[in-house]
């Protein structure tokens, strides 16, 4: 079925064009992160690295206080190449920009790739919940997702990773050595095999690489 | 020896490999739904449906989704427990307490000219925002004039709301909530504790009627001044939302209000021209006349 999919939009591999150590064929149409404390600054590092012309859409559950406005999305707009901003219920889902969850609700993601906002319980005491984010996208990129999850004090986002990766997309979680809080990146690493644990710094780096094989494809 | 099994417990869980739902499946699932149910979940938000369905899968222990869907059909109990999965529920009194300030504001002042007046709350769950529209109303001196058709498909909701009992345990937060919404005098005057639940005021519900209605299949039923329906939208996909929409437009007299959640907007809909926006941040509309 992949290997049909592949052929279909005549796409090789290029595991030359990939850093060491990265040694997967990934074709992705989406990608996915999640965070929780710590996350503001690192998902900036991660955004603010990408340049504008960046081919895929970005979508982002950050755990933050219910009360807090949108201001996280007018700072990260500022210091990002890409469009950020925050995810308009039923809004189609558009490459080369980051989504981030409203405050207070969840996001997820329609099969035709709109967005959609629920008010549902907290999953995992959050709201939006990372993993809520992750398996519905996974739901329909299936393979062609990336997840990332990044710094956190719980473990929201290791159920949603497992799920990325049952239906065959590709996991990459922070090294839990480089990141404020190591418990959201551990308990990821526990729940599923992972296919890239990077130092933050390293992340940005890796997505372009996967696009730049994907855009010479 | 316990703490052991709940270890194996939790591993199984752990190990097993999560449900995928195509999305075909659960369309055929919600066909199926609506001609022996008629109930219609067909334009809700497919993610939300799925997630909740998955939900239930893991909760019941059934792997396959065709299983679920046989049993569904089959069953007319499990039915209800899907049911109750499917419907919204998650609400608290005062939420969004910035809203409320603005209906304060912008509607109440509105509403203090008329002699009557009527409000149709859709989607009101378990009840807790019509408790909180009526304290708000009793504060500003005019529930005796109003009447508010709270409405819900959910007949398990509903019978909830009529009983006005909530946990002791979420009224700390209701009641930071009801000040930050501009409340003034002690919140614990609008109920009676018992052990750990509290009772609403029976004087809050005397201009309340609770009732079935279903945005995805009912109609209009009342002309109403103000429609109030938060966070309900957002579980319904375009087509749906432009359904109520209308039905709210129909319903609301000249120049009626519209209040909707916080990340609901009017701007994708095609009844964006009907309405003009009194408060842009607190989704309060008003419909324009002509």
């Amino acid at each position: 079925m992949k290997e049909s999919l592949e052929k279909k939009r005549g796409k090789g591999t290029h595991k030359s064009l990939l850093p060491p150590g990265i040694q997967k064929d990934i074709q992705a149409d989406a990608i996915v992160i999640g965070a929780s404390a710590g996350g503001l600054r690192a998902i900036g590092l991660i955004l603010s690295s990408l340049p504008a012309s960046f081919p895929l859409p970005i979508l982002v559950a950050q755990h933050i206080h219910p009360d807090m406005n949108s201001l996280s999305v007018t700072l990260m707009q500022e210091k990002c190449q890409i469009q950020v901003q925050e995810g308009i219920d039923k809004e189609p889902i558009n490459a080369g920009v980051a989504y981030l969850a409203p405050p207070n609700y969840h996001l997820l993601v329609e099969c035709d790739r709109t967005l959609s906002l629920s008010v549902d319980e907290r999953v995992n005491f959050a709201r939006p919940s990372i993993d809520v984010l992750f398996e519905s996208a996974s739901e329909v990129f299936e393979s062609r997702l990336i997840g990332i999850v990044l710094t956190g004090a719980n473990k929201d986002g290791a159920e949603g990773l497992k799920f990325i990766k049952a239906n065959g997309g590709t996991a990459i979680v922070q090294d839990p050595n480089t990141a404020e809080y190591d418990a959201m990146p551990k308990a990821a690493l526990e729940a599923t095999s992972v296919d890239f644990v990077l130092p933050l710094e390293k992340i940005a780096p890796a997505l372009l690489t996967v696009v730049g094989q994907r855009r010479q494809a | 020896m316990n703490n052991r099994a709940e270890i194996m417990n939790d591993m199984a869980v752990h190990l097993k490999a999560p449900a995928h739902i195509p999305d075909r499946e659960l369309q055929r699932f919600l066909d199926q739904v609506f001609d022996k149910y008629g109930y219609d979940f067909r334009n809700y938000s497919h993610a939300s449906l799925r997630r909740r369905l998955r939900h239930r899968l893991m909760l019941s222990g059934i792997d396959d989704f065709g299983d679920l869907e046989a049993k569904t059909l089959k069953n007319r109990q499990f039915f209800n427990t899907i049911l109750l999965d499917l419907s919204i529920t998650t609400t608290e009194m005062f939420r969004d307490p910035a809203f409320f300030m603005a209906f304060r504001d912008e509607v109440v002042p509105v509403l203090k000219t008329y002699p009557s007046f009527k409000i149709w709350q859709a989607g009101c769950s378990t009840g807790q925002e019509t408790y909180s529209l009526a304290i708000l109303l009793q504060e500003e001196g005019i529930l005796d004039r109003g009447l508010i058709y709270a409405t819900d498909f959910n007949a398990t909701a509903l019978e909830q709301a009529r009983r006005g009992v909530y946990p002791t345990e979420l009224i700390k937060q209701y009641a930071a909530q009801f000040h930050r919404a501009g409340g003034k005098g002690p919140f614990s005057q609008y109920f009676t504790s018992r052990y750990d639940s509290v009772l609403m005021d029976k004087s809050l519900r005397r201009n309340i009627v609770f009732s079935e209605h279903n945005l995805a299949t009912d109609g209009v039923f009342s002309e109403v001044q103000i429609v109030i329906c938060r966070n309900v939208l957002i579980y319904f996909n375009r087509t749906l939302q432009d359904r109520a929409l209308s039905i709210f437009h129909q319903s609301l007299g000249r120049r009626g209000f519209l209040c909707l959640g916080a990340k609901e907007s009017l701007l994708l809909s095609s009844h964006r021209r009907d309405f003009e926006v009194v408060r842009e941040n607190e989704r309060i509309f008003r419909k324009k006349t002509g």
